[in-house]
């Protein structure tokens, strides 16, 4: 059974599922959305009050809740949309350009 | 080849000629032959002409088309004689078997010119005299295996009990009527 | 031994079906096939069977059921015809390209228009590029043999692939004949239980499956597809020795009957293969040295060995009980005709385009295909290739 790990688009035919099955759950884990990013989410822990409300508004889940408390952004799916700058009550995520590195 | 028995039934829909073809074609299985039972088919329409043919082989018969040389026919409603050219291509060896109150001279002058054997049976009378209702398939199966000696009849007769008494399991008082109309219909067939 | 029994081919299949007791059957009726719903819906409700008999509103649900069943481990199987076949259409490359074995009935039936229940290829000649195996059958007992064979082929790992079991609508789907039967432990055997390496449910392993497929991956699942296609055709020979070793009735991707010595021949698909077999014999009693091909399986097509088969006769006449309106030949005669350009010595050959819409095949009809083609090995002239038979037609008659 080959896994949905070892799959990448340099596979030959042979090399990949039979009609494109995903052996393995939580594939998507591993797309690093985060090299989407043109604008870079910045958090602000002096403004935040951690009301949370930029967790649910994320839409690909990267703003990690632990504990009650937000963390900081995933960077490794984070599109850079911006919503969560968008929303916060309190000015506590603003949005920089993404700088190459 | 030459073993081969074709017969071709011509009725209405919804009068049994398609059930009495397979039960003809059961007969025969029983009794060891090789069979075909098939009905010609198109939208059922109740009352329209249908056709409906056997073959009965001692070899299996590998042929799927229509039957157009009949060795027998059987017209289960007479009114089709009107409308149907019910003895095209019927073999002179062969006879046709018409479900008719009349004689079979009375018959013959409707049938073309047809010259080989003429046969009727009155399976309305027999079939109301032995089960109380109209079910022409009965007598007219009696009379096929009588005239066309298909299958040995002494054999049919004790192979349509068995298929009665498993057909009819929850109503037995069906089955001696309809061994009733079966005898009946084997001894008042008409030859002409 | 085997039990003798006279059925018709759709009792055939439904008894079949009944013997190997499959997960899920997805049912929606259509002339010719109802009746294969109908017999197993009686089975089920008798608890002949354990299969979850699922009544859906459409053919494009009956397949999608199949397609969700199948891909969950389960066996599952349908039956259709014509329109319902049609309507399946988009599902049923779905089902080929997720590589699941799903087993369908085909009782075959013209496509509309105009609208017409009676038989020709029609149908499942259409659907024949949506990468399911198709399996054809001239009378009530190759069906039933062959829906005993489908799932051993198409369930097998290397081939993966969906199946279609023909048989020609009303001529051998409503003609009771006689049959053998082979008894329930055998059949289980013979077709095991399905288990799939991967499934949706029931398994440690979470699966996805059916995903967009993007332009980089979508190239080399549809070469896996073709070499499943490939495998295939190892298999079906390996299920069908297995077969004959059970049953000792032989089976392989076509029959050659009377081929042998033979200067001319047909090629055909189906039932009339029976009516072409009496008329062969018929014209060998007479020293006419004519032979038959009956096509079994034309997905795979087995294009070499059919050449193989044609490689010594002179003239050929392939008969197609379908159209395809490329205005030069029906789609077997295409293939065929394909089949045997690499031949060092290629036969003449024609397409007789026949029986479309239930027109009626006769021995007198198959003995001018043999006429037709004798006189194309006296002339040497093979006059018109493409031709139509039993039409009325105010033009002199090709065939």
């Amino acid at each position: 059974m080959i896994k949905a790990s070892d799959i990448h688009e340099s596979c030959a035919w042979q090399e990949l599922t039979p009609g494109g099955e995903i052996c393995g759950g939580g594939t998507s884990k591993a797309v690093k959305t985060g090299d989407w990013r043109s604008n870079l989410p910045v958090w602000d822990t002096e403004k935040c009050k951690q009301c949370l409300l930029c967790a649910p508004y994320c839409p690909d889940g990267s703003i990690p809740v632990k504990d009650g408390k937000r963390e900081d952004f995933d960077l490794y799916h984070c599109k850079g949309c911006g919503i969560c700058a968008k929303v916060c009550p309190f000015g506590a995520i603003r949005m920089e350009k993404e700088e190459e590195k | 080849m030459s073993t081969m028995t074709e017969i071709r039934w011509h009725g209405r829909g919804g009068q049994g000629a398609k059930t009495a073809c397979l039960l003809l074609a059961d007969a025969a299985f029983a009794s060891g032959k090789y069979v075909q039972g098939f009905p010609e088919y198109g939208p059922e329409r109740m009352r329209a002409p249908i056709t409906a043919y056997n073959r009965i082989s001692d070899t299996r018969c590998t042929i799927h088309s229509n039957i157009y040389h009949p060795d027998y026919v059987v017209v289960v409603d007479e009114t089709l004689l009107k409308s149907v050219d019910v003895t095209a291509g019927l073999k002179e060896t062969g006879a046709i078997i018409i479900n008719s109150e009349r004689s079979p001279e009375e018959l013959r002058p409707m049938l073309g010119g047809y010259a080989g054997r003429v046969c009727t049976i009155d399976a309305r009378k027999i079939s109301e005299e032995a089960l109380g209702r109209y079910f022409p398939n009965t007598p007219m199966l009696a009379a096929v295996v009588k005239v066309s000696g298909v299958v040995d009849p002494e054999r049919f007769v004790q192979d349509m009990r068995a298929s009665f008494q498993h057909k009819f399991a929850t109503k037995p008082q069906v089955i001696e009527g309809n061994m009733k109309a079966l005898q009946m219909a084997m001894q008042q067939v008409r030859e002409g | 031994m085997a039990i003798r029994e006279r059925l018709s081919g759709n009792e055939a299949v439904a008894f079949a079906m009944k013997q190997i007791n499959p997960d899920v059957f997805a049912a929606f009726p259509i002339t010719p096939s109802t009746e294969i719903p109908q017999y197993f819906a009686q089975y089920a409700a008798d608890g002949k069977v354990d299969t979850e008999f699922v009544t859906v509103e459409s053919e494009h649900s009956s397949m999608s059921t199949c397609i969700g069943a199948e891909a969950a481990g389960a066996r599952a199987i349908t039956a259709t015809s014509s329109c319902g076949l049609a309507y399946m259409y988009e599902v049923l490359y779905v089902a080929a390209s997720m590589r699941l074995p799903i087993v369908m009935a085909v009782a075959n039936r013209a496509l509309t228009g105009p609208i017409n229940i009676n038989n020709d290829h029609s149908d499942s000649m259409g659907a024949r590029d949506a990468g399911w195996i198709q399996l054809y059958a001239e009378n009530n007992q190759e069906v039933y043999d062959n829906y005993l064979q489908a799932m051993p082929i198409g369930e097998d790992p290397e081939v993966r692939l969906p199946v279609m079991v023909c048989q020609d609508g009303f001529i051998t789907s409503h003609a009771v004949e006689n049959i053998e039967l082979v008894e329930d432990e055998l059949v289980r055997d013979f077709v095991g239980e399905y288990n799939p390496e991967a499934a949706l449910v029931g398994r440690e392993q979470p699966l996805a499956v059916g995903p967009y497929d993007t332009c980089p991956y979508y190239m080399e699942h549809k070469v896996q597809q073709a070499e499943a296609m490939k495998n295939a055709k190892k298999r079906i020979l390996e299920v069908a020795a297995a077969f004959e070793k059970m049953t000792g009735r032989k089976y392989s991707f076509f029959e050659e009957y009377r081929m042998e010595d033979a200067e001319v021949a047909i090629v055909l698909i189906g039932s009339t293969a029976g009516t072409a077999r009496a008329e062969v014999d018929a014209l060998r009693a007479e020293g006419k040295k004519v032979g038959m091909i009956k096509v079994r399986v034309f997905r795979p097509f087995p294009a070499e060995e059919l050449a193989a088969a044609l490689s010594h006769v002179k003239a050929v006449a392939v008969m197609d009980k379908s159209e395809c309106f490329a205005a030069d030949g029906g789609p077997l005669f295409h293939e065929v005709r394909s089949a045997c350009y690499d031949l060092e010595n290629r036969p003449m050959m024609i397409d007789v385009v026949y029986g479309l819409g239930g027109r009626d095949c006769a021995t007198e009809d198959i003995e001018r295909v043999y006429n037709r083609l004798m006189k194309m090995v006296e002339t040497g002239d093979r006059g018109p290739v493409y031709n139509h038979m039993g039409q009325r037609d105010l033009r002199e008659p090709t065939v």
